[in-house]
């Protein structure tokens, strides 16, 4: 609308709009709503009374906003994951990782334990925030529109930025090559991701521990020597497992977004 | 500021009934909780009532799309929720307060609602007023910034039906929430409840029979697995003569409908 009412009409409208119709009511209500120049005239308009009890409650507006509390500051971390309720399982993988450093520090000729271990290390705290055992609110997190994999994926990550930075301490305090230790982690938590779906993830996690422990950790201490599967010939099928799975989890993510995934949380 | 509502909002719903169920099979374990059980709730606050062991939150979880139905039909706001549908936008639509309810310890009540918001997908800058006014109408608001470890059992049902109300749901869904109030909380509650009822679908599962007289428009009576009895709480207290027991009219028409489908099972 170009055209400005006339202060009559504005005067007309402030004091209630007897003898206009509606429609033209109506017209100057939205042109006032978008126009500070009418807006101004039709402060002018009003009687004293109507002006002096806006007055009021604007400065009761106004105090009340000063004396209340202050706006609530948000916590944005704890949005991200389950911090809290993992601590725990972090502490325990965090403990074995800086415990295996230490016995391969003291005891050098023994296989190393940091690679042995490694891989499994952040299978503990993944299992822990997507379990129906340790996620207390596990059957509202069932109800959400924001759950399956996607939730999955970001507590997942979550984890890994928390776990990496102490392999990496303990990869580099015993000075192996990066790719030995951080492959096997990212192939060992996308195949827990991966197989999460069809048995859930508590149970492909710890079937993962068990296979590895009893098919490489014990047969390569009783040998006294690393497998082959963790020198560097074998980093190239390592990248190809990671990239694999990795690729598998997108798919099932991305294919079905909004599946619950009923499974992710097994009974 | 402004909000501009948005034509979803004004749409007319497409459904007649916001919880449609028809014959419908939820197994809790190996066992069939809920057997063939038709139900259909349209607005208002619905009580659900049966002895222990009728099925009451096996079927609470199937419609809060906890537990997948094992055979018929689920509709919740006229999308399907059998077979592999997408959840997505029914559970935008649904609050639920499980029988037990799970919760962060060391999250405040502000945290743990607004973490509940973030999960229910509601738009990043309404969560804050929404999150506000929750806890506002359970009457938490002066312990928002307490954790959640230090509330009484009372206080934390009512920070329950906070994260359960806080996205306003057309489908509510509270299992056994009284637990734990005492009388003047249960009164304010049976108001808020109310006021819910208006213009959503509330279904109350409790074994308080006064509750369900008092705040129930509509009660619906289970036993083993199967809907014995769906009518106004009116009709309810008319069902029962001199001869059953009770105190109330009430529980009287209660216990003379279920020794009566009693009766027809073992004929």
């Amino acid at each position: 609308m170009t055209t400005h009412p006339t202060s009559t009409l504005i005067s007309q409208y402030a004091s209630g709009g007897a003898g206009v119709d509606d429609a033209t009511i109506w017209a100057v209500e939205a042109h006032l709503e978008t126009c500070a120049a009418c807006r101004a005239v039709l402060t002018d308009a009003v009687d004293p009374g109507t002006r002096d009890l806006l007055d009021r409650v604007a400065d009761g507006i106004a105090t009340g906003i000063a004396t209340g509390p202050g706006p609530v500051r948000r916590h944005r971390l704890l949005r991200t994951g389950v911090a809290a309720r993992v601590l725990p399982w972090f502490v325990t993988a965090t403990g074995l990782m800086l415990a295996a450093a230490l016995f391969e520090w003291t005891f050098d000729s023994l296989p190393s334990l940091v690679l042995l271990i490694a891989p499994v290390a952040p299978l503990l705290p993944v299992a822990a925030v997507w379990s129906r055992r340790l996620d207390p609110a596990w059957e509202l997190t069932a109800t959400m529109p924001r759950t399956g994999l996607p939730l999955l994926m970001r507590r997942t990550l979550g984890v890994l930025s928390a776990v990496l930075p102490v392999l990496a301490v303990a990869g580099w305090f015993t000075g192996h090559s990066p790719g030995l230790w951080l492959l096997p982690v990212l192939g060992f938590t996308a195949g827990a991701l991966a197989l999460g779906p069809v048995v859930g993830v508590e149970r492909a996690a710890l079937a993962l521990t068990v296979a590895w422990s009893a098919g490489v950790v014990v047969p390569s201490l009783a040998d006294g020597q690393l497998p082959a599967i963790l020198t560097g010939s074998s980093l190239p099928g390592w990248a190809l497992a990671t990239v694999a799975l990795t690729a598998v989890v997108l798919g099932q993510a991305r294919r079905r977004p909004h599946e619950p995934h009923q499974n992710l949380l097994h009974r | 500021m402004m909000r501009t509502v948005s034509v979803a909002e004004t749409a007319p719903s497409t459904y007649p009934w916001a919880v449609h169920a028809e014959k419908l099979q939820v197994r809790a374990g190996r066992h069939l909780a809920v057997n063939e059980l038709d139900l259909r709730l349209g607005t208002g606050v619905h009580g659900l009532l049966g002895p222990n062991g009728a099925g009451k939150t096996t079927l609470m979880r199937a419609l809060a799309t906890v537990l997948k139905p094992a055979g018929g039909r689920l509709t919740l706001l006229g999308g399907e929720v059998t077979g592999r549908a997408d959840l997505r936008q029914v559970r935008r639509g649904l609050g639920y307060l499980p029988q037990h309810f799970g919760f962060y310890p060391r999250f405040t009540v502000r945290e743990f609602v607004e973490y509940i918001a973030w999960l229910k997908e509601m738009p990043k800058a309404v969560i804050p007023g929404a999150v506000q006014r929750a806890v506002e109408r359970v009457g938490l608001a002066d312990r928002a910034d307490s954790r959640m470890k230090t509330l009484s059992g009372g206080m934390l049902r009512r920070a329950g039906i906070a994260q359960a109300i806080v996205n306003d749901p057309a489908v509510l869904l509270l299992d056994e929430p009284t637990v734990g109030l005492d009388p003047e909380q249960r009164l304010d509650f049976r108001e808020l409840l109310r006021e819910i009822g208006l213009d959503s679908c509330v279904l109350v599962s409790t074994h308080l029979v006064e509750d369900v007289a008092v705040a129930c428009t509509d009660v619906v009576l289970v036993s083993e697995g199967r809907l014995v009895w769906q009518g106004s709480a009116g009709e309810l207290a008319q069902q029962g003569g001199t001869d059953d027991a009770g105190d109330s009219a009430t529980e009287r028409g209660y216990s003379s409908l279920l020794r009566a489908h009693r009766g027809r099972v073992s004929a």
